[in-house]
């Protein structure tokens, strides 16, 4: 029996004649959170966002109430908050729904964090590539202000801030905190050395700030509607609140599904809700949690203890869709992007171009990324153009793991762990197709160029 | 002054054994201090912290603490259990800390260290041989040190711009730029001239001069200096000599009273360049352009190399006999020089003193730039104080001399360095006067002058120069001077014994030390060689209070 959705902050996104006006939002009930909210103690809202152990949507997965928490509030400096929006890790694509079609949720979410944490200004960094969700925004920010939801003494409660949006200029590494931070501050988008930049403290303009995911943002929304306590019975302990599941690749359905966290199985999702694989093929691997996170294969048995101590055994479907399975099973949620592939997959081409898109995306601030990242690319590429050697899986493996854990940030992982995921699991295909590159070569045969 | 204050210090355990270090200090400095090296290619002790190249990669861990009483765990032999961080960290980030221990040289580390050094070079055009940075270059040292002796890397280098002209004296490669981004840090931070960047992505990036603007400031040479690979080269220096074959003098900055610390590279008694010396008490590891060109002085075509009576050649002897008659007997004008070295100033004291000589001095100023290049362009004006050559601050020009010599109150002039038609001296009076010249290059007084005694320049001679600190600094005589000329000491003392019919000795800089240091109690207890590499800062006592010219600059402070 399929498991049925339950959408949250999905609720009236693509229902028939929702649109992202004030005025439809308002009346589908919305700003009512906001004005409970600042009747409410700032800090109580923030116990309740931590009592409902909402984890971060960006990737990491860090507790947003702990994050609060950290605020250098002794400073005296004014605090910031920052909304990433720069929704940029490939596989994933449920913040630019919010933005697009639902953005007044965005905001009044946001509002109620930066009543709640007292931040001095609230800022948007939308992705370069968003023009229309900026507009969007724009518009909807505008259309708040003058129903005083925002801007001067927000809802007679004396509070008062506002919401500027910033356009990136496409690139990936902005969605990393500190260099978006960099990069809101018009520079370079390199992200910080962290000690001692942690935004907590010294974030943007050297001033306590915080900086969350657009979803995040959201569930505060829904935590002040449903108190921290309700909210944390969604899902399993740990694991709180609903996931926004972007499911691409080889489905009959791919698209964005919200459930509660382990509400159900990878197997589940991909058979029950999307369609199952295109007919006459078979699972071959699944990326779970966006691009940069490690590789499962379809046929691999999942065998570990859960960190309440269960002992689990799983196949690839039956893994249960919520943090920590997937960090049990030696990969992650990450970003919720559920990346499908099927038997028709050349895995050494999949990583070509992961690792493509990796090149493309390092900042070059610091060595073993910058030229390591390439390094793989340009070694992955050849392997597709016809000139793969036995040697080069081993010579990724090192070129990973020279760069994994030694980086300024936490994109050195990111491109790291897809090679080193795609080597352990799939290491028969690659040394394969160095054998057939090899014989091919030998024998004189067109060089095989099977990369776009 | 405050060295004598006791510093709080932190105890570390640097690959297992215990150093106390100061509080605060960087673990790289830290490092060093013991005589061990964290090898670091972005870090710079004078710049801001970025952590990019990742060669100073270590491991750290600070002792474990119960989590619920706070008290250090211990381990069976009852010392302190230490939580290693999961991941190696920088060094330049880490200020040291009480109970940190580091690993600067595990197998991990090493580790670390090959991947960043092949990282490096991959897209590196190792061209050492036509490199100029070879032999100085950190990319070389530690690709030795930590580089794998091959090359896994079969893919196609990157290629980007080289040989480019990025300022007047700073030629840019891009291909062996390693982005540590030390040049742009430099010219933003300290020249406050924010002209470079990067500008492309990830392996493409590169560096570059923002649209229409140059690295053209007075500090641009630094930026070579800092640069740890070859890809900033002086325009100057470039493929002159490897620098190998060039031997390193201390020696001090004469272009302002700064006096900034510097080292003269030379070869067989030519210079080929000019760099800082770090000195954190008066130019840290910096250094002007302006005052690193001083060097072509030596070579420059109006040095004075032979003596001469009435414009013809003669021998040191027959200028000195010419010069005592010009000295002797008469109403004698001294003009002194704030460029002479503090011994040469005190032995021209004697010579003041036996002949009542009057003194003139000019006070030589220029505009400052608030780093390093002070309003004071002249290296020893305190020195001329402390020793009593002048008692209060000169006029900039010599119009005092000028109005002596139309009231006809003075018969002749010892003339040193200065040129006084360019002070405010007339023509007539000049011509009017027995002149005699004691300098390096040629001017239109020693043009005038009936005896003209050559010296030597600053890289040829040994002396200590008083800054605008009061800090007394040495330099030493980095190559022999012109065939045939003494120093200004044994010049200046063959002068002072004969003018009253002594025989002259031959003094070198601490023989006249001894008595200095008898004659002024500023210089009590001091000698040539107790001022060290680092110099020694003076108790002028109520000299300080005169008012200077210098507004605040780097190391400077005005009351």
């Amino acid at each position: 029996m399929a498991v049925e959705e339950t959408r949250i902050i999905f609720k009236h996104i693509d229902r028939q004649g929702y649109t992202n006006g004030i005025d439809c939002y308002e009346r589908h009930g919305g700003y009512a959170e906001l004005k409970k909210a600042v009747g409410m103690e700032p800090d109580a809202i923030c116990a309740e966002v931590m009592e409902s152990g909402v984890r971060g949507r960006g990737g990491a997965g860090f507790p947003a109430g702990m994050k609060w928490k950290f605020l250098d509030r002794k400073s005296g400096k004014p605090i910031y908050l920052v909304c990433n929006a720069d929704e940029s890790e490939p596989g994933t694509f449920k913040d630019r729904q919010i933005i697009y079609k639902d953005p007044h949720q965005l905001i009044e979410g946001m509002m109620i964090t930066a009543f709640a944490i007292r931040a001095k200004l609230a800022f948007i960094y939308i992705r370069g590539e968003f023009f229309e969700g900026a507009r969007i925004l724009e518009r909807a920010i505008e259309e708040a202000r003058a129903k005083n939801y925002l801007g001067d003494n927000i809802l007679g409660s004396g509070y008062s801030c506002d919401i500027i949006v910033h356009r990136g200029a496409g690139a990936y590494i902005c969605g990393e905190e500190t260099g978006l931070i960099e990069s809101l501050e018009g520079k370079r988008p390199y992200p910080r050395i962290k000690p001692p930049y942690f935004p907590a403290a010294l974030g943007l303009y050297q001033c306590p700030t915080i900086v969350n995911n657009v979803e995040t943002l959201c569930n505060v929304k829904h935590i002040v509607n449903m108190s921290g306590k309700v909210f944390a019975e969604i899902g399993t302990p740990g694991n709180t609140g609903t996931r926004i599941w972007c499911v691409s690749g080889h489905v009959r359905k791919p698209g964005y599904y919200e459930f509660p966290c382990a509400a159900l199985t990878l197997g589940e999702l991909i058979y029950d809700i999307c369609g199952g694989l295109l007919p006459g093929r078979s699972l071959k691997a699944v990326i779970p949690g966006g691009s940069s996170s490690k590789i499962l294969r379809a046929d691999e048995r999942f065998k570990g203890k859960l960190r309440d101590g269960t002992e689990f055994d799983w196949g690839i479907n039956d893994i249960p869709m919520d943090f920590d399975s997937l960090s049990a099973v030696g990969s992650m949620s990450g970003s919720g992007g559920v990346i499908v592939m099927d038997d028709t997959t050349d895995i050494v081409e999949a990583l070509a171009n992961i690792n493509y898109f990796y090149a493309h995306e390092s900042c070059g601030q610091c060595t073993p990324c910058r030229e390591g990242v390439q390094w793989m690319k340009k070694v992955t590429y050849r392997m597709c153009n016809g000139a793969a050697r036995e040697e080069d899986v081993e010579l990724l493996r090192s070129i990973a793991g020279q760069i994994e854990g030694r980086t300024i940030c936490a994109f050195g992982e990111a491109a790291s762990w897809p090679v080193q995921s795609f080597l352990a699991k799939f290491n028969d295909e690659f040394v394969a197709k160095a054998k057939a590159q090899a014989a091919r070569n030998a024998s004189g045969e067109a060089v095989e160029t099977t990369l776009i | 002054m405050s060295e004598t204050k006791q510093l709080e210090t932190v105890t570390v355990n640097v690959d297992g054994v215990e150093h106390a270090f100061p509080k605060g200090m960087n673990l790289v400095d830290a490092v060093a201090s013991i005589g061990s090296e964290i090898p670091h290619y972005c870090y710079h002790p004078k710049l801001s912290v970025v952590g990019n190249c990742r060669m100073c990669l270590i491991e750290m861990g600070m002792p474990m603490r119960d989590r619920a009483t706070g008290e250090a765990l211990l381990d069976a032999d009852g010392k302190p259990k230490i939580g290693w961080m999961p991941k190696p960290a920088i060094g330049c980030a880490t200020t040291v800390a009480p109970g940190m221990h580091v690993k600067t040289n595990s197998p991990l580390v090493r580790d670390c260290r090959n991947g960043v050094m092949e990282f490096l070079l991959i897209n590196h055009p190792l061209d050492c041989p036509i490199c100029d940075q070879a032999g100085e270059c950190r990319l070389q040292e530690f690709a030795t040190d930590y580089g794998r002796g091959y090359s896994r890397y079969t893919e196609a280098k990157n290629v980007k711009p080289k040989r480019t002209r990025i300022g007047p004296r700073v030629m840019l490669d891009d291909e062996r730029c390693i982005l540590c981004s030390r040049c742009i840090r430099f010219s933003k931070e300290i020249a406050n001239d924010d002209v470079l960047g990067f500008i492309d992505r990830g392996s493409y990036s590169t560096l570059t001069c923002f649209p229409g603007k140059q690295l053209e400031n007075n500090y641009s040479l630094n930026t070579v200096d800092i640069c740890p690979v070859g890809a900033l080269t002086s325009t100057d220096f470039r493929f002159k000599m490897r620098v190998w074959f060039l031997k390193q003098v201390d020696s001090i900055c004469t272009e302002s009273s700064v006096g900034a610390n510097t080292e003269v590279w030379s070869r067989e008694g030519k210079i080929y360049r000019v760099t800082p010396r770090r000195n954190d008490e008066v130019n840290d590891t910096w250094m002007t352009d302006s005052g690193r060109a001083l060097y072509q002085l030596a070579e420059a075509e109006n040095r004075l190399l032979r003596y001469a009576v009435d414009g013809q050649p003669s021998s040191f002897e027959a200028a000195i006999a010419a010069s005592l008659d010009a000295l002797k007997g008469r109403r004698l004008g001294i003009v002194a020089s704030a460029h002479a070295s503090l011994e040469e100033q005190f032995l021209l004291k004697r010579i003041v003193e036996v002949t009542r000589a009057r003194v003139f001095m000019a006070y030589h100023q220029g505009e400052g730039d608030g780093i390093l290049l002070s309003e004071d362009r002249s290296p020893n004006l305190r020195g001329a104080l402390l020793t009593g050559l002048i008692d209060s601050l000169p006029a900039v020009d010599l119009s005092a001399l000028d109005q002596a010599l139309t009231a006809g109150e003075l018969d002749s002039l010892l003339v040193i360095h200065e040129d006084l038609s360019a002070l405010g001296v007339s023509a007539d009076n000049l011509a009017k006067t027995k002149v005699v010249f004691a300098g390096t290059h040629s001017n239109a007084t020693s043009e005038a002058a009936q005896v003209v005694l050559p010296t030597l320049t600053v890289f040829e001679r040994a002396g200590s120069f008083v800054n605008q600190n009061f800090r007394a600094q040495r330099f030493k005589s980095a190559v022999p001077g012109p065939q045939g000329i003494a120093s200004d000491l044994t010049l200046l003392e063959t002068l002072a014994a004969l003018v009253v019919g002594e025989t002259p000795t031959h003094p070198d800089v601490n023989t006249v030390w001894q008595s200095l240091s008898v004659a002024n109690p500023v210089f009590a207890g001091l000698d040539y060689n107790g001022l060290g590499s680092m110099g020694v800062a003076l108790e002028p006592g109520p000299l300080a209070e005169l008012p200077f010219v210098e507004t605040r600059n780097l190391k400077y402070n005005p009351r």
